[in-house]
This record gives structure tokens, sequence and C-alpha cells, in this order.
């Protein structure tokens, strides 16, 4: 079990809406989330994902966005988003053939202040799911922080850690990193595989977000059931 | 704003029908794919389910059934499903169940629709398959000349003709100023049965007249100035009556065909019964380079089996340049059977001048593949004898057997080995005289037992090659009147036909069977080409037919009106399809220096090739059931 019960979300996304000075972090938390309680087959995800210059929230920044809204039956590529978005410290020479992304593409990219009403409007009353929490969870908070002066918190759901609760967590893992065994990649790609589903080409963040919406769905069908409550899940 | 999906386009790209469409459109078509993730045994659609998409599989497997439970199709990455259904009504006719874990990509059914509208080669894809099995023969044999050319287009000058009164001086002069090879022998009779005016030896006007006969430059060296002929002779004392000819109407190949048949070099070509020019065998060798028509001729040049037997890696070129000029299967089966003929010819010639002429008028036959025309080169001997009725096995039967065994040997060493089933004239069983034969043939259709029937069907095919060929015409009559008549004869062959089914049709690299099974490789003569002629035989024999080539035989049954609207049309193609095929690899064998095989692996085959095949397979798997039903087998 992951769910963070300590969190109530109703009752933080009602103070946040109430302490909350920027327009649209307000109409954000006014849309509510969804309950705790909620049948993972009624539930309105949104796969969510990042490329960012570096792994340190407080000084890299997030150079594009991906996301596509999904349910357990369909991912609608249709209502999929992406952005670029422009750095204010530049890139540096070593990441550009990484990402894919040239300097003059993100030049020209806006900064997320302009664009932060759409990717809210995206995600609101959605579940947001991503692989590896840590990137997205922080570096949406950070650079909204660094721009409104407050932040953002919402529940998620973490493809990882779903993978890490299988193969990182219990005594069985733990004997294994103990005596120096190879533990399960739980990466985003191994841990498709392990679900057959393709190898998708990385290091898109709309690629990333569908594939991320694809193991969730194929995660769900093999170990939960669409009654599952969303609590059982979420972080 | 519009987000790319690179990697959903990437993939769609890669598979038909998306490959054919233009890039921008397949970039649209991915931004609207919606996706969804099944686990190995879940059911994706139920009969009766509505539908409103496209399914591309883009990881796992898909099976597809019938409504009655059967395995229609088994489906792999790449392969799409759907379309029947949204084509019918949007109802799900044939259930889709998944079994591997298996990620789906949908398109939706606007797009589809307005994409089979705009797009010829995806409305093909998609739309009924067996239209999509006649395009790809079709689109073939326009790729050749000798096929779509008429045989008019071959002739080069208005043919030269002489009076039936003309000595042979005279006809070799009149050759000899004009620059030809050939004279047409022309009877003073009017074909209108008018009166020709005597006084006009000029032949200016001859239009009414009919060819009595032909001369070649070949008759005066055999026929004259070899046995010393007196010049003064009337031409008619040397020339061929009634020669061979061909109607104005008819194709380029079918003029060498003919010629290769009767191993001809001059064809005259006829419009309404006057002849309108004469074909040589230069004027085919223009369109066909090195043709199979040499083959014939340098086959009768050999002077030993030993000559003969080296013979073999040219017969194989020829096969090989014939498919490389686009020839379809009909061209090249005859032409490999002449060729096969003219073995069997020149080898009982030389097996004649070594043991001496035969006691006996006899006539040997080709069975099977030869006689249907349908050889290919990988090829076994099926031959017999018809005796006449004088003969005495004390008497004669030493000599037939050496003479026998004399071909059987030679065709071996030529590339004809020898039949395992023993169904050779070395065989005494198969040494009869004709009178021995009508009484097996009436055993065979009057008391029909279909074990019994079971290896005999290669006689239903069966062409006289050498001797006394009337005999084997007159076989053919006899068989044909009489198989006509026995439903129960019928019924035996029928049910003969049905041992050798098809499979169902491929998947990823492997022959998938009806009952879900994966074979490596497919024998295309044992699953498709010979169940296909076994089939058309058996309607061929109940409409009373008295030709051999399938192709033949199912203008013969198609004219009679026996099948379902379409079937025959659809019979021949799937034979063409499956059969070039076949003959494309063998081809591909020879030139790679492997020895040919009629097995095939599935890798090895197009996209195109694949889908073609599983139509084709279908085809005949729809005739099989159809042969039950329209010959029943009572039993008793």
């Amino acid at each position: 079990m992951i769910g963070s019960h300590s969190v109530n979300w109703p009752a933080l996304f009602q103070q946040q809406a109430e302490k909350s000075t920027d327009e649209r972090l307000k109409s954000f938390y006014q849309q509510g989330v969804v309950a705790a309680d909620t049948a993972l087959v009624d539930v309105p995800f949104v796969a969510l994902d990042f490329e960012t210059t570096g792994l340190d929230a407080t000084k890299d920044e997030i150079i594009s966005i991906g996301l596509v809204p999904f349910d357990l039956h369909r991912i609608r590529l249709r209502e999929s988003r992406y952005w670029l978005l422009k750095p204010n410290d530049g890139l540096t020479e070593t990441s550009v053939p990484f990402h894919g992304i040239t300097h003059s593409q993100l030049s020209a990219a806006p900064d997320l202040n302009l664009i932060l009403e759409s990717v809210l409007d995206e995600i609101a009353g959605k579940i947001v799911v991503v692989h590896y929490r840590n990137i997205e969870r922080e570096f949406l908070d950070s650079a909204i922080k660094k721009r409104l002066g407050e932040g953002i918190i919402f529940p998620m759901i973490d493809t990882m850690e779903l993978e890490a609760m299988l193969y990182r967590r219990g005594i069985l893992n733990r004997l294994k990193r103990l005596i120096g065994w190879r533990l399960e990649s739980i990466r985003l790609g191994d841990s498709r595989l392990r679900y057959h589903l393709p190898h998708y080409g990385q290091h898109h963040a709309l690629t990333d977000a569908i594939a991320t919406a694809e193991l969730l769905q194929a995660q769900v069908l093999h170990r939960y059931s669409e009654a599952t409550h969303l609590s059982e899940l979420w972080i | 704003m519009q987000a790319e999906q690179v990697e959903i386009a990437g993939f769609l790209k890669q598979y038909p029908p998306f490959d054919e469409l233009p890039e921008a459109e397949v970039d649209e078509i991915a931004c609207q794919v919606e996706i969804s993730y099944f686990r190995a045994g879940s059911d994706i659609y139920l009969f009766g389910d509505e539908i409103h998409e496209l399914s591309v599989i883009r990881s796992g497997a898909v099976e597809i059934y019938r409504r009655n439970g059967d395995l229609y199709n088994r489906l792999s990455e790449g392969e799409v499903f759907g379309q029947l259904s949204l084509l019918m009504n949007q109802k799900v006719r044939l259930p889709a169940r998944t079994i591997e874990d298996s990620l789906i990509y949908f398109i939706p059914e606007a797009l589809f629709m307005s994409l089979c509208e705009r797009f010829d080669s995806f409305a093909y894809f998609v739309e009924v398959d067996d239209n999509l099995l006649h395009q790809a023969v079709s689109d073939k044999q326009e790729k050749s000349d000798l096929m779509v050319s008429k045989v008019t287009t071959l002739i080069s000058r208005t043919p030269v003709m002489a009076d039936t009164s003309a000595t042979i001086r005279q006809a070799a002069q009149k050759m000899t100023e004009a620059g030809v090879s050939s004279l047409l022998i022309m009877s003073p009779e009017s074909r209108l049965n008018r009166p020709v005016s005597p006084d006009d030896d000029e032949l200016s006007d001859t239009s009414d007249r009919l060819l009595a006969g032909i001369i070649t430059d070949r008759d005066l060296r055999t026929r004259v100035v070899a046995p010393g002929l007196d010049l003064d002779s009337p031409v008619t004392e040397v020339m061929t009556t009634e020669p061979v000819t061909l109607d104005v109407d008819a194709y380029a190949f079918e003029a060498m065909l003919t010629m290769l048949r009767y191993n001809l070099h001059h064809l005259p070509i006829l419009e309404d019964d006057y002849p309108v020019g004469v074909l040589a065998t230069s004027d085919i060798i223009r369109y066909e380079s090195q043709s199979s028509l040499y083959m014939v001729s340098t086959i009768m040049r050999q002077t030993s089996v030993d000559e003969l037997a080296e013979l073999q890696p040219q017969i194989n070129a020829c096969f090989v340049r014939m498919v490389a000029e686009g020839a379809n299967s009909h061209m090249i089966g005859s032409a490999m059977s002449v060729i096969g003929r003219t073995f069997k010819q020149r080898l009982l010639e030389l097996g004649e001048a070594e043991l001496g002429a035969a006691p006996l008028p006899y006539c040997f036959l080709a069975l099977g593949s030869m006689a249907r025309d349908e050889q290919l080169v990988v090829t076994d001997q099926d031959n017999a004898l018809i005796l006449d009725n004088r003969y005495k096995p004390e008497q004669h039967g030493e000599y037939f057997a050496q003479l026998a065994k004399f071909v059987s040997d030679g065709l071996n060493r030529c590339g004809y080995v020898y039949c395992t089933g023993n169904i050779m004239a070395t065989n005494s069983t198969w040494r009869k005289t004709r009178k021995e034969w009508q009484q097996t043939f009436t055993d065979w259709i009057e008391n029909p037992l279909p074990e019994a029937l079971l290896n005999c069907s290669i006689f239903f095919d069966l062409d006289g090659v050498w001797g006394k060929v009337d005999w084997a015409a007159q076989l053919n009559s006899f068989v044909a009147h009489k198989a006509q008549r026995s439903p129960k004869f019928l019924a035996s062959l029928a049910r003969n036909a049905l041992n050798r089914t098809p499979p169902l049709g491929f998947f990823k690299d492997f022959v998938m069977e009806k009952d879900g099974q994966h074979g490596n490789a497919i024998n295309l003569k044992r699953r498709g080409t010979a169940p296909l002629t076994d089939l058309i035989r058996v309607h061929a024999l109940a409409v009373g037919s008295k030709v051999q080539n399938s192709f033949e035989r199912l203008d013969d049954v198609s004219e009679a009106g026996i099948l379902p609207p379409g079937r025959a049309a659809d019979l021949r193609d799937a034979l063409e399809f499956i059969s070039m095929v076949r003959i494309r690899h063998q081809a591909a064998d020879v030139e790679a220096g492997r020895e040919p095989s009629n097995s095939v692996k599935p890798e090895t085959l197009t996209d195109f090739d694949r889908r073609n095949l599983k139509e084709a397979f279908k085809v005949l798997s729809n005739s099989q059931r159809f042969l039950k039903f329209r010959y029943p087998f009572s039993g008793r």
C-alpha cells in the first residue's frame, strides 16, 4: 500500500484555493480533486512528462512538457499537448543532442509563465500520472515558486513507484541487494518490457507521457482491477 | 497547438496500407489515434458489438474468429483488423481476441472512411479481398509484352503465295525473288464456291481462295534436293498440306505456344480463312530473346543421351529468363512442357535407332503436369504406353520394356527424375493395349473407390507425345464421355480432391494452419496448385471437357455455368498467383545456384505476396467446400 493516507487532498485543495494569490493556481485548486474512493475505471488521468536541463530542481530547468489525457480504456492522442520552454540560463552544449532539441528552437520558445494557464487547465480535475515523481513534482513546484512566489502540490500516480513496490521493497529484494544481486530495472523502458509493451524512442516528453500512460494501463490490468480505489495508488 | 506523434507515425509508415500514403497524411493519422492495452486472452470485439474504429496491432498478437468459433486469422505487429465490419454496417462480424499482451492503436471511423475515399491504395487494401487478388494478377500480366500484343503486331509483311498448279522450280524462284523462307500454296477452289477465272494466272485477285499448303526452305532441302526430286514436279507433292494456322485475333503468346507445341518455324495467320501473313520463328524471338523455341530445336539436334543430359543448365536458364521477362504461368508451363515433350520425342527417336523400329504401332503418353502444359523445373517423369491391340507380351514385351527403359533412364539423366509412384512406361502395368486402357478407365469410372482412385488421378491428365498420338486423343474423348455420366465417379474424385488443403495464411514468419498450429515453410505445390488442379479436374470431367490445361478447363467449366458467378475467375486468379509465387521462388533458387523446390519460407515472402496468397488460399478453401456440396458422396 503506498497511498499517503495522511494527506487529506480535498481539504488541502480547499485550503490552497483560499490561500493562493495567483488566479491560475486558485482556479486549479478550485476545480478540486478526484475522490479517494473513486474506482480506477472512473478516474480521468493525464500522463505528464518533462525534459529538463539536469536533475536538480533548484538549479536546472524544464525545457519541454508533454501530456496526454487518458482513462483505463483509451489514451486520446487527439487531446495530447506538447510545449517547448525557454530556459533562463540557456542550454549547455552537451545536453543538446541528448534531447534532440536545438538552441534556436528553445530561444524562440515561451517562458513557462506564459503557458502555465494552459498546462494547469489540462491537468485540473484529473489525476496526474508520471514515471519518477521526483522530476515532475519537484520541477513544477520549483519553477512556479520562482515565478509566482508560491509552489504547487497535487496527488500523483508514479508508475515507477508501482514497479518499485515489486522490485525494490520487501524482504526478498532487500536480501538480493544485500548479497549484491542485480535488481530488476524500474526505468520506464525496462518496466514496459515486462508488460510486453513495445520499445519507444525516448527522451521526447510527449512520447514518454504516452509511454507512461500505456504502462499504467498495463500495470492496472496485470496487478490491480478496474474497481481498485484511487487511494491505493496515489501519492 | 497540434502535437506531433513521431513515434506512432514512424511505426505506421512501415506497414500497409499506411506505407503507400503520403507522409503528411500518416502524420495526421497518428495524431488521431487512440491507444489501448489488452492482456493476453481478452476480447477486443465480440460478435455484434458496435465498431467505430480500425484497429492496428502495435505489439502482441490477435486472433480473429468466425461466428461459429472457427479461427479465421491470426495477426501480429503492424496488421490491421475491423475493416470489414466497418464497411458492413458497423457491427462486428468477426470477433477479435488477444493471444498475447497487446497494444492496439485505434483509428476513428470518420478518418478511415475519408482515407478510403481519397486513396485508392488504401481502399484496395481494406475492401473486399477477391478484387485485390484479381488486381494483383492483372497488374502482373500487363507487364508482359507477349501477353498483351496481338499476333498482328508481329507480322512484318504480306504473305507471298503461289497457285497449286506451280512447279517446285517456280515456287523456289518466287521465294528467291521475294526473299522469303516460306511460300503459301493457294487452292484454285473458291471458299465462296465461285468459279475462279482460269486465265487469272497472276493470282492478282486471290482473296477468296483457300490455303492448300505451305512450303519452306527446309522442305526444299529435305523433300526435294536430298531425295533428288524432279524440279518440274508440282509443288503440291512436297508441300505440307493442312498446315497449322492461327486466327488474326490471337495473342502473340498463343502464336509462340502453337509454334512450340508443333515445332513449327512458320505459322500462317488467317483472317476469315484467308492468309494475311506468315509468322516466322525470328518474329517471335524478337520478343522473346533466347527463346524456348531455340531450346526445342537444340534438343532435336542432340545425337546421344549424354549430349541431351548436358542441356539441363540451359533449360533452367530459359526458365529463369521467361520469369524475368514477365511471362505468366500458362506461358511458362507450356514452354517447359513442350521442352519436356521434346526430350521424350528425341529419346524415343534415339531409342528406336538403337533398338530398331517398333514391331507394332504405339503411342507414348505424357501424364500429369506435362499433359496439362503446366510443367516447371522441379518435376518427375510420369509416362505410359498405349500399344496396338495385336500386342502379345511374349512376342513384343521385351522390345517395349527396353524402349521404355531407354526413355526413362534418359529422362532421369536429363533432370526428369524417376516417378516414386512408379507410374512409368517401364512398369508393365502401365503398358497396355488400346482395349486394355479403355477397360481400365471403364473400371475406374464405373466402379469408383476413392482409395483406388487416389493414385490414378494423374491418368486423367493425359497427352500423346509420340507415335499414334490420335490414340491418346481418342482415349481422352472416351474418358470425357464416360466420366460426365458417372456421378459416383465424380463424387469419389471430388472426395480425393479434398485430401490436400491450403493453410489459413501467415502469422509473423510462420505458416498458420486452420487448427492454429504453425509451420516454418509451405509447399506451394502440395498446399496450393495441386489441390487447385485436382478441383478443376473434377469440374472439367463433370462438364465433359476434353482439354487438359487447368486454365483451359476453367474456360469450359465457366461456359457450362456450373459454378457460382465469378468463381471461375477467382479460381483462375488464385491458380495464377500461387503458380507465379512458386515459379518466382524456383527461378530465384536456380539463379542462386540452389536446388529449386516447391517449398517456400514465409520470411522470403513480401507483404504483397502474403496477402494475396492468403486470398488465393481462401478461394481454394471455399471452392473445396463447394465441391463437397456439388458432388455429394453417398458411400454406396
